[in-house]
């Protein structure tokens, strides 16, 4: 099969800036629990987890904004789009209601993450195969954080294992979304650049059925997942965390760090 | 995949001014012995460029580690370019010889080899060395330390916490 011809700038540009919302978002959340973790070494990790988030979201909207000229920088992608313009799945704008949500969300994106960046590593565009191959060493990390947690929580005292298993009927069906490409994502797939995200969900749903059977827990019955997250159309929660994270720029225009 | 991994190309002239230049979370560590310094060649007159690296791609000290390379090369008479690039990703491979012994001397313990590192996160082997006594009676603590590049671990002879720098292949 021979690639198709390499997508225009603008839909390069949207391919990078999409991937990078998930992280962004999740990025955001994560920061919001410093000071707030179980425990002082827990609180450590996901802020860790956070930066190292952040920091690939950077890489992605710099490059994002030498293709889209115009005076577009890192910050006004990251800070000044309307809700309907951010392209996170709603998974990772789903509230952080307790530790049980928190690493739940966190292992069932962490999966996905890291599924994406093993296929990104090779794509035909060189920046983000160079991005995907720095951020899969700290994605691999993550993995390992959040499948840990999950096993001690579903596995620990009957507290711990009813949290686990209610975050998971709750978060599981925005565990989907990701396998369902845009058009935008469909031509980055077609021109070798972006990854064939539906064959991406036989290995994800072995990898998390493997550590569920370790931690004891159970995919609920009957899933009917949810999308809309990548289509602009976010829960009720997203305007709550953009509001948060857009004060400042919008507050005072232009300021840098 | 390591035997591609170009070395570091650093200009005999430049090399003595970055190796002065420390890392800004490590003080004792250059950026040169931290393996972040990528290439510095002069470009003609006294201008120069330098690439440099990201260990973490949350690296906070980047932005200071650009800062501080134009300062010491601009003390020493160069006009500096500093270009952050991201491949090949920096692995702990290249922290050099000197810098893992600075890294221990300063209670820091350098990273193993990948497969004992995979162990010892997981808590399933003693192979990480205390820098204070040299024990290896030690327990992870948490997988993730004080920057992003470390865990923390702590020593069980000599009781003492201590930093732990992870392996990153
Ligand atoms: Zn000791």
């Amino acid at each position: 099969m021979t690639a198709a011809a390499a997508p225009d700038t603008r839909t390069l540009a949207d391919f990078v800036i999409g991937m990078a919302d998930n992280d962004l978002i999740l990025a955001q959340q994560l920061g919001k629990l410093c000071g707030h973790g179980p425990n002082l070494e827990t609180d450590i990790a996901l802020t860790n987890i956070s930066l190292d988030l952040f920091g690939q979201v950077r890489s992605c909207f710099q490059y994002a904004a030498t293709l889209l000229g115009n005076g577009a920088t890192e910050d006004t992608i990251a800070f000044l789009r309307k809700e309907h313009e951010y392209r996170n799945v709603l998974l990772v704008e789903q509230p952080s209601l307790d530790f049980g949500h928190i690493i739940v969300r966190q292992f069932l994106y962490d999966v996905f993450h890291h599924l994406l960046l093993e296929r990104l590593q090779f794509s035909a565009d060189e920046t983000i195969a160079a991005i995907a191959r720095k951020s899969i060493k700290e994605t691999a990390y993550h993995v390992r954080f959040s499948a840990d947690w999950l096993v001690r929580l579903g596995d620990g005292n009957d507290e711990s294992r009813a949290r686990a298993q209610a975050a998971l009927d709750h978060l599981w069906p925005y565990a989907d979304e990701w396998f369902l490409p845009t058009a935008v994502e469909s031509a980055a797939a077609a021109a070798g650049i972006g990854a064939d995200l539906p064959s991406l969900r036989e290995p994800y749903q072995r990898k998390v059925a493997a550590v569920l059977r370790e931690a004891t827990l159970e995919l609920p019955a009957d899933t009917h997942f949810r999308k809309g997250g990548k289509q602009g159309i976010h829960t009720e929660h997203m305007g709550y965390i953009l509001a948060e994270m857009q004060s400042m720029q919008r507050t005072y225009p232009g300021m840098q760090w | 995949m390591d035997a591609t991994i170009p070395q570091q190309e650093i200009d005999p002239g430049l090399l003595a001014v970055l190796d002065a230049v420390s890392d800004p979370e490590i003080p004792v560590l250059s950026i040169v012995q931290m393996g972040v310094i990528r290439r510095a060649v002069s470009t003609g007159g006294n201008r120069v460029e330098v690439d440099i690296t990201p260990t973490y791609s949350g690296c906070p000290a980047m932005d200071v580690i650009a800062d501080d390379v134009r300062a010491a090369l601009a003390r020493a008479g160069f006009e500096a370019q500093v270009r952050l690039v991201l491949a090949p990703a920096w692995t702990t491979n290249w922290i050099t010889p000197q810098g893992r012994a600075a890294l221990e001397a300063y209670g820091i313990a350098p990273p193993l080899e990948a497969s004992a590192d995979k162990a010892a996160l997981l808590g399933e082997s003693k192979v990480v060395k205390c820098p204070r006594c040299g024990s290896t009676r030690t327990t992870l603590v948490s997988r993730f330390g004080s920057t992003a590049c470390k865990a923390l671990f702590k020593c069980d002879d000599c009781l003492e916490p201590f930093d732990y720098f992870k392996c990153l292949k």
